[in-house]
């Protein structure tokens, strides 16, 4: 059932392709602005890649939000998804990964090269896209929330930066701190096992706090 | 027909004291009914009056401000799955994704209703709703009244006891309408139940047939 919701979703979305394209390139143009903002000073580039980075992902993950249950609380799937026998919170985890496969992998996939355009060394882009790796996929759990929360409101997109944002903070602080960490010689691994607990913490709380939302935006 | 409803097991949906308020203002208060294995409801009352909210009230997808809904003398909140295993419902949204063709449409919506089909009866049951040699068509392209087919082809291949139909015929043809009616009349035969909204006249042939109206 989960792995069926999951199928549906990333066959929509390969309906669409040009959804997936939009987010990345979103994600790739913020990073590259800043190098042109700040001018071209190797070192000062190389100390603010992992947090500019990591804020792109958030800002390119929070603006594809609005597409986990929209589309489907529009025609009605999601009605017949609070009515299923199914339990929602595995239909809402479903519908999460989903996002992150359509939203979180490309970015993880494309990090290295963003890294290099900052001239981080070989193990500082790893550990990015490692922390990446564990970071977005909360990025997803939590940003349903947001996006039930926020269903059917008008001006929902600017409310949901609003509720989401802020939660999206400790993933923010670990994620680039483990970058932050291991190019200054201390090693990434309590960074990436903390962002690692959020993940955990995360994939067992947020379904069933978003089925819950779910159910009160739809009443 | 493809599907079986267990004729062995007497059914009951009861409906006590039911209120319902949008905002301040009250939709309808103090409503009764109860309807029992092949009965028939039909819900009527102008605009606005509340039929949609009634519908969704007794799904379960909103809690009534008062009173409750009993299935089998069982609270239907209580139920959960139990009672969602039990009903089918089509609401006036059509729950068809538009990127998608007729088959997968189906194939979905029926997977999320609990019953995975087989390749075969989604033909079958496209074929039966008139909507062969469109299977394979993305549902953008298709007509309201083909959109709404693919709905109703829900109907043939769900095993559920109750089915809640809220305005079932809209935009629907002569030919469409005198399917679904047979569809009814054969579920009711079987010992199913159906409660549905309609502004337009159809009569359903039903061992119990009762109007709710709603003011």
């Amino acid at each position: 059932m989960f792995l069926w919701v999951i199928q549906r979703d990333l066959l929509l979305a390969m309906r669409r392709r040009f959804d997936i394209l939009t987010t990345l390139f979103f994600f790739v143009i913020v990073v590259s602005l800043f190098p042109l903002g700040i001018g071209p000073e190797i070192n000062i580039l190389r100390t603010i890649a992992p947090g500019v980075v990591w804020v792109a992902a958030l800002l390119a993950s929070m603006l594809s939000l609005g597409r986990i249950f929209s589309n489907d609380y529009l025609d009605g799937t999601l009605e017949q998804m609070l009515i299923s026998p199914q339990s929602l919170s595995l239909l809402v985890l479903g519908k999460a990964l989903a996002h992150w496969l359509i939203t979180g992998i490309p970015l993880i996939l494309i990090s290295p090269l963003l890294g290099i355009q900052y001239n981080l060394p070989l193990d500082a882009i790893l550990i990015l896209a490692l922390s990446l790796l564990l970071g977005t996929p909360i990025l997803s759990l939590i940003g349903a929330i947001g996006a039930a929360l926020t269903l059917g409101l008008r001006g929902g997109g600017m409310l949901v930066s609003l509720l989401v944002l802020p939660l999206y903070i400790p993933v923010l602080v670990f994620g680039s701190g483990a970058v932050e960490a291991s190019a200054g010689g201390l090693g990434a691994g309590a960074h990436l096992s903390l962002l690692g607990a959020f993940l955990l913490i995360a994939l067992v709380i947020t379904p069933w706090a978003t089925a819950s939302a779910l159910r009160i935006s739809m009443e | 027909m493809s599907y079986n409803v267990n004729l062995s097991t007497i059914f009951m949906l009861q409906g006590i004291n039911l209120e319902c308020m949008r905002g301040d203002r009250t939709l309808f208060k103090n409503i009764n009914f109860s309807l029992e294995s092949g009965g028939l409801m039909q819900v009527r009352g102008p605009n606005g009056s509340g039929k949609t909210s009634l519908l969704r009230i007794l799904c379960g997808l909103a809690p009534p401000i008062y009173g409750e809904i009993l299935w089998d003398t069982n609270n239907i909140r209580s139920l959960g799955e139990k009672y969602r295993n039990a009903i089918t419902y089509l609401g006036h949204l059509n729950g068809v994704k538009d990127d998608l063709t007729a088959t997968e449409n189906l194939y979905i919506s029926s997977a999320l209703a609990g019953v995975v089909i087989t390749k075969n009866k989604v033909h079958e049951a496209l074929q039966q709703i008139g909507l062969s040699g469109r299977e394979s068509l993305p549902a953008k392209v298709l007509s309201q009244g083909q959109r709404r087919r693919i709905t109703l082809a829900r109907l043939l291949v769900c095993d559920t006891a109750l089915w809640i139909l809220d305005e079932p015929l809209t935009a629907l043809d002569s030919s469409a309408i005198e399917l679904l009616r047979n569809l009814l009349e054969q579920h009711l035969k079987q010992g199913g139940m159906v409660v549905m909204t309609t502004h337009q006249e159809i009569t359903i042939a039903a061992i119990k047939t009762q109007q709710l109206q709603l003011t």
